[in-house]
């Protein structure tokens, strides 16, 4: 079959490889319908997480049909339409039962790294290297499914493919920042990023009850975008100072919650920008941290700050005092997805949540690699460009 | 190469720091630097050891291993220790040792959460094979970094 392949820093390209096959019980094998990019993707990409190899197929958020079930599943069976979760969690670990699924003991076929890494390692994800995993990616023809009943849920009738597809992982992630975070009924929140992932982060704030929800970014399309779908206020960091503003649009006192949906690799005018890039070229710091310094700064005294962007290793000028002095909660986490999923389908059949304009692109997977060229550099409106093997 | 092995030191340099622990333990304790190992499984304790029977990854280490099997605290489960009778040492706790996979303490590990994984979803996840499309010098010395992975602890 045709599958993506990254093929060392900022190489992609599309090759002939092994079909997938079933290598355990609950597992299943699906037919890829839609896949997409996702910033996550340009951490590998870039060369920001470890233990890639040259050949490793990538893609994590994705939809498909079921084409074969090993004999241990229950829940599923060929022909259905299904969306997947990005993370696998084997649904019976304590995590897993305690609703902490991208911390499931038991599908990271590789622990060691992470272990080394981060003291204990977390779930296995598809397409995200060596060391989240060892699981190949969904960016191709087929890709293996393992715990196939806990991970692929049936899509309702009603939603499309391309709609659904985010199910899969932006969706649930947006959700589960502003679910976490403790968002409730007359919170200020502010989200950097007004990617697939903050957008559905300021969303779902929307919906757990926010009274304003504040979205910052500094692409022009994206915060129009934002407004006119989200339904949140916009700030073009490069315009304003993002903390004065947050502070005088909300009355004096800072934003209740703020959430980061930015990432490793954020983006700063200031000298700082210059400072990060060179410490993180150098490997002196592995990850860039500015919207998570601006949201501690710009937090609200007592305070919740939630982690979205993915970081991968150790941080330089962590605004440590402002979260002691200011009493803050930091927390972040990687997507809980089988937590929120189907609660997440039933409100985008019922309406509430729209995420079809996301889908800015569709190529096939062919041009996979001048897709995420795009994507990575934000070019010609890109937000996410989905991926269908079968055009 | 350069670019992406940043996460190789922080890697060894835990690998090194839990070697140097293995082999300092406090005094007073002359097994202090061949500690039990530990898993918890989401299982009752009757589950874990049925009719006082070792689960299948741990029945080959048999007659060479000490076990303990307690409840752990709050909703967790069941708490499952493991020590070899017969403490390994020499060259192959070293370091170089354990990279090379010769330390007897990092198959116990492996069948440890083999056990663990057993008792809880019912299967053993296997990784995709082949671990990746082709080879390339670079890809395999992930690969051996990887392979070591799943044993005592870390590495
Ligand atoms: N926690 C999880 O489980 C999970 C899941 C999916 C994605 N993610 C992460 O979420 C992040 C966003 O993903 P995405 O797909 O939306 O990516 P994206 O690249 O489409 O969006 C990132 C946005 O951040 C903006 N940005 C850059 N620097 C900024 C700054 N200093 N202030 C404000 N905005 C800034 C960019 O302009 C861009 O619009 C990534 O780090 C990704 O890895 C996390
Ligand atoms: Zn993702
Ligand atoms: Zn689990």
């Amino acid at each position: 079959m045709k599958a993506l392949c990254w093929e060392g820093v900022n190489k992609l390209s599309v090759e002939n490889v092994p079909d997938p096959e079933l290598h355990n019980d609950q597992d299943m094998i699906v037919r890829l319908i839609a896949g997409t990019t996702c910033g996550s993707d340009l951490h590998l990409i870039g060369g920001y997480i470890p233990a890639m190899r040259a050949g490793d197929i990538i893609g994590h958020e994705f939809l498909g049909e079921v084409v074969e079930t090993g004999p241990g599943v229950r829940r599923h069976a060929v022909g259905d339409r299904v969306v997947v979760c990005s993370f696998v969690g084997c649904g019976r670990c304590w995590y897993c039962a305690n609703d902490l699924w991208s911390l499931c003991d038991n599908t990271n076929t590789n622990p060691g790294i992470a272990q080394a890494m981060f003291g204990y390692e977390t779930a296995g994800i598809f397409g995200y290297s060596h060391a989240m995993g060892g699981l190949r990616g969904s960016h191709a023809e087929y890709v293996r499914v393992p715990f196939a009943d806990y991970g692929a849920f049936p899509v309702p009738e009603g939603i499309d493919d391309t709609s659904a597809l985010f199910c899969s992982d932006s969706v649930p992630t947006g959700w589960m920042g502003a679910d976490l975070a403790g968002v409730k009924p007359g919170d200020v929140v502010a989200v950097w990023g007004c990617g697939a992932v903050g957008q559905m982060a300021a969303r779902a704030a929307l919906l757990l009850g926010a009274e304003r929800v504040i979205s910052i970014d500094r692409i022009p399309e994206r915060l129009a975008m934002t407004e006119r779908y989200i339904g949140s206020e916009t700030i073009d960091y490069t315009a304003v100072d993002v903390a004065a503003e947050l502070r005088e649009r909300t009355g004096g006192r800072g934003p209740d919650v703020c959430i980061e949906a930015v990432g490793m690799e954020a983006h700063s005018d200031g000298p700082a920008h210059l400072y990060d890039q060179a410490k993180q070229q150098l490997r002196l710091q592995t990850d860039r941290p500015t919207a998570v310094r601006q949201a501690i700064h710009a937090c609200r005294k007592g305070g919740t700050v939630f982690i979205l962007g993915v970081f991968a290793g150790a941080v330089d000028k962590f605004p440590l005092g402002a979260v002691i002095n200011k009493g803050l909660t930091v927390r972040g986490a990687q997507m809980h997805g089988q937590r929120y999923i189907p609660m997440l389908l039933e409100r985008m059949a019922a309406g509430q949540l729209k995420t079809a304009h996301l889908a800015t692109h569709t190529v096939p997977l062919e041009q996979a690699p001048q897709a995420y060229d795009m994507f990575k550099h934000k070019t010609d409106g890109c937000v996410r460009a989905v991926i269908r093997p079968a055009p | 190469m350069r670019k992406r092995a940043w996460w190789i030191l922080p890697m060894a340099g835990a690998a090194a720091i839990g070697v140097h622990r293995a082999r300092s333990g406090p005094s007073g304790d002359d097994r202090a630097h061949d500690r039990w190992l530990t898993v918890t499984v989401n299982r009752p304790a009757e589950e874990v050891r049925p009719g006082g029977r070792l689960p299948t990854p741990l029945r080959a280490f048999d007659e060479r291993i000490e076990v303990d099997v307690r409840p752990a605290p709050g909703d967790r489960g069941t708490e499952l220790a493991v020590r070899l009778k017969q403490p390994p040492g020499g060259a192959r706790t070293s370091l170089p040792g354990r990279l090379a996979g010769q330390d007897p303490r990092q198959d116990l590990r492996l069948a440890l959460r083999e056990t663990k994984a057993l008792l809880e979803a019912g299967e053993v996840l296997h990784p995709d094979t082949p671990p990746t499309s082709r080879e390339t010098p670079g890809g395999r010395l992930v690969g051996l970094l990887v392979r070591r992975s799943g044993g005592e602890g870390v590495l």
